[in-house]
């Protein structure tokens, strides 16, 4: 390590102020806070030690998605396995498919190694994509407004990836993650400045944009012919009870071994994430409260209300909680620090909103089967302005009391 | 005297875009931008009516009673909104069921109304005429930079002519179904005020608060 220091130490001058390479200096700064702690710190008010900085929090969330990641990488592959051993030989076409036979894992479904490994090769394309045309547009931005290279994009670049589907072209990739970070983050000064959740945004921006691979039946398993509607698309056509036919339980969807993206179908995994971030005080357990709470509330309003022609009405809210990006949303989007509100009490209310909210577009809007990824935007939008009626309560309550 | 009248004409264009930065008549801009031909149409009307309105009401200036100046202004403008609506369902039909509401809405498009007060109520009926023509056309501009955006890239033409052929029809290009939602224009129309203002800086407002920076120790 010392060695890495010196290094560090010897090349810095010709990136700081009247060096030779002043204008990388982001891009110098980006490699060396990548291993070292940060040299800056606040010089004003208020101050707070803390051996918490940017850099852990990142890497404490990065880490967390990964039962996600690793998960979700076996589902993939097991669906496309599955899908492949029904289609016949006709289906095995495909850079991946000859690769995967060529080094002799097969396409066994049983065998969890060959799976996983059909999984991660549907991953890998997709983050590189994500991570090369990310990261340009970060640095691009970094080096022109002098700004710092974050942390924050790791966590962005796994959260996106972790909800679009597998088989979603990657020039499309490339596309939404551009949106999310210039529009979802840059344009408002960066990582901490934004009010959007940057790869929800990505992730908005597709879905809106090309529907027609975000969104339906075949997209979710990434085999050619194969297609399977999604667990939210039968409840909405047939009813919880639909879900039976098609081999969903309550706990097959629990665990999580059905469509989805890659990420967002196992609730075990996405809490696993939600305890350690709890655990390490990333996430505040008041927002998870008042999404829980919102989405039990409405969801058994509906169901006492109830309905003849939509069969959402219906739906249990432990339901609610094991189909769609629910879990996912909750454990790493709903608990992001930035774009919640920030006052305490403001957090109940902000979780609340998304529990409300996800719950109220499922159910109400046929036109959007899944809730979570709007709710939690338009909550997004509502944080500042939730944290602004906390504080006015709190100055006229003090007002009254000291009148 | 010639030269303010071209600075009538030319500023509203870039310097001081109705749309850009004083950011009126943003409704008309997101739901009429989805094609080139409409964003045309729109624009051609718009100008119309601005520059006639405000030559009229600037002929009347002088004899307008003060409190009751919005009345007679909105009169001299929704007759020429109603004489534009009444020519283009004559002549261009299938275009004026696309703007349907739109040309009606002309009469409340804040551009029109802007220009009548701060302007034409002060200025004689020549100077009144270029600049409602300059705003129209600056209004315009934009229209038409945000069709171009949203025609190309939503359906793969422009004018109705194929540029891009669509996966649908054969060709490669898949359309982007965003922007053929009117919220979208919203992004362009943003992307459009940060183009103008890194090439003027001086459009930039002041900053309201600005974040201490951390400092190395």
């Amino acid at each position: 390590m010392k060695m890495l220091r010196g290094v560090f130490d010897k090349i810095e001058p010709n990136f700081e102020k009247g060096g030779k390479y002043e204008k990388y200096f982001a891009l110098y700064e980006a490699v060396e806070s990548f291993f070292y702690s940060p040299k800056t710190v606040s010089t004003v008010a208020p101050h707070a030690r803390s051996y918490t900085d940017m850099k852990r929090i990142m890497i404490y969330v990065f880490l967390a998605t990964m039962p996600c990641l690793f998960f979700g990488m076996w589902n993939t592959g097991h669906g496309a396995n599955v899908a492949l051993a029904a289609l016949g030989e006709e289906a095995h076409t495909g850079w991946r498919i000859g690769l995967m036979q060529w080094l002799g894992f097969g396409l066994n479904p049983d065998n969890i190694l060959s799976s996983m490994f059909h999984g991660f090769l549907w991953f890998l394309p997709i983050y590189v994509v994500t991570m090369v045309v990310g990261l340009f547009w970060e640095i691009l931005f970094a080096v022109i407004r002098g700004h710092e290279v974050n942390e924050g994009f790791f966590v962005t670049s796994i959260l996106y990836v972790l909800i679009v589907p597998a088989s979603t072209p990657l020039w499309q990739v490339a596309l939404g993650i551009s949106f999310g970070v210039v529009i979802g983050k840059e344009v408002f000064g960066g990582t901490g400045k934004n009010f959007l959740n940057p790869a929800l945004v990505a992730r908005a921006f597709l879905y809106f944009a090309y529907p027609a691979q975000m969104s339906g039946d075949s997209v979710w398993t990434p085999v050619d012919g194969f297609s399977g509607a999604t667990a939210l698309g039968i409840t909405a056509a047939n009813g919880v009870e639909g879900l039976a036919e098609y081999d969903i339980s309550f706990w097959s969807a629990f665990w999580g071994n059905m469509q989805g993206s890659f990420g967002e179908t196992s609730v075990v995994m996405c809490m696993i994430g939600l305890a350690f971030l709890l655990v390490t005080k990333i996430a505040n357990w008041r927002l998870v409260a008042g999404c829980v709470a919102g989405t039990v509330v409405f969801a058994t309003l509906l169901n006492i209300i109830g309905s003849d022609t939509n069969p959402m009405f219906s739906m249990p809210f432990w339901w609610h909680m094991v189909l769609g990006g629910w879990a996912f949303g909750l454990a790493f989007m709903v608990t992001e620090p930035v774009t919640a509100s920030h006052t305490n009490v403001g957090r109940f209310w902000y979780g609340a909103l998304i529990g409300f909210m996800v719950v109220m577009i499922r159910v109400i809007n046929p036109a959007f089967p899944e809730g979570m990824m709007l709710a939690i935007l338009f909550a997004n939008i509502f944080a500042p302005l939730i944290d602004w009626f906390v504080v006015r309560a709190n100055i006229s309550r003090r007002a009254k009391r000291n009148a | 005297m010639a030269q303010t009248r071209r600075t009538y004409l030319v500023d509203p264009l870039v310097d001081n875009n109705p749309i850009t930065l004083q950011v009126l008549g943003i409704c008309s801009a997101l739901a009429v931008t989805s094609s080139l031909q409409v964003s045309f149409v729109m624009a051609l009307a718009v100008t119309f009516v601005t520059a006639f309105a405000s030559m009229f009401i600037s002929m009347l200036r002088n004899h307008i009673p003060g409190s009751i100046r919005i009345i007679v202004q909105m009169v001299i403008i929704a007759s020429l909104v109603i004489l534009v609506d009444q020519i283009l369902k004559a002549y261009l039909f299938e275009i004026s069921k696309t703007l349907s509401v739109f040309v009606g809405l002309i009469i409340t498009n804040c551009i029109v109304m802007g220009r009548a007060e701060a302007f034409a109520m002060k200025n004689p009926p020549i100077d009144s005429f270029i600049d409602g023509v300059g705003n129209g056309l600056g209004y315009g501009l934009i229209l038409m930079l945000v069709g171009f955006v949203r025609e190309l890239f939503g359906s793969g033409t422009l004018f109705g002519i194929t540029v891009l052929p669509t996966v649908n029809n054969g060709g490669w290009y898949v359309p982007n179904g965003m922007l053929l939602l009117p919220p979208s224009a919203f992004f362009i129309i943003g992307l459009i005020i940060w183009a103008f203002r890194t090439w003027k800086p001086e459009q930039v407002e002041e900053r309201e608060f600005r974040i201490q920076e951390a400092e190395a120790h």
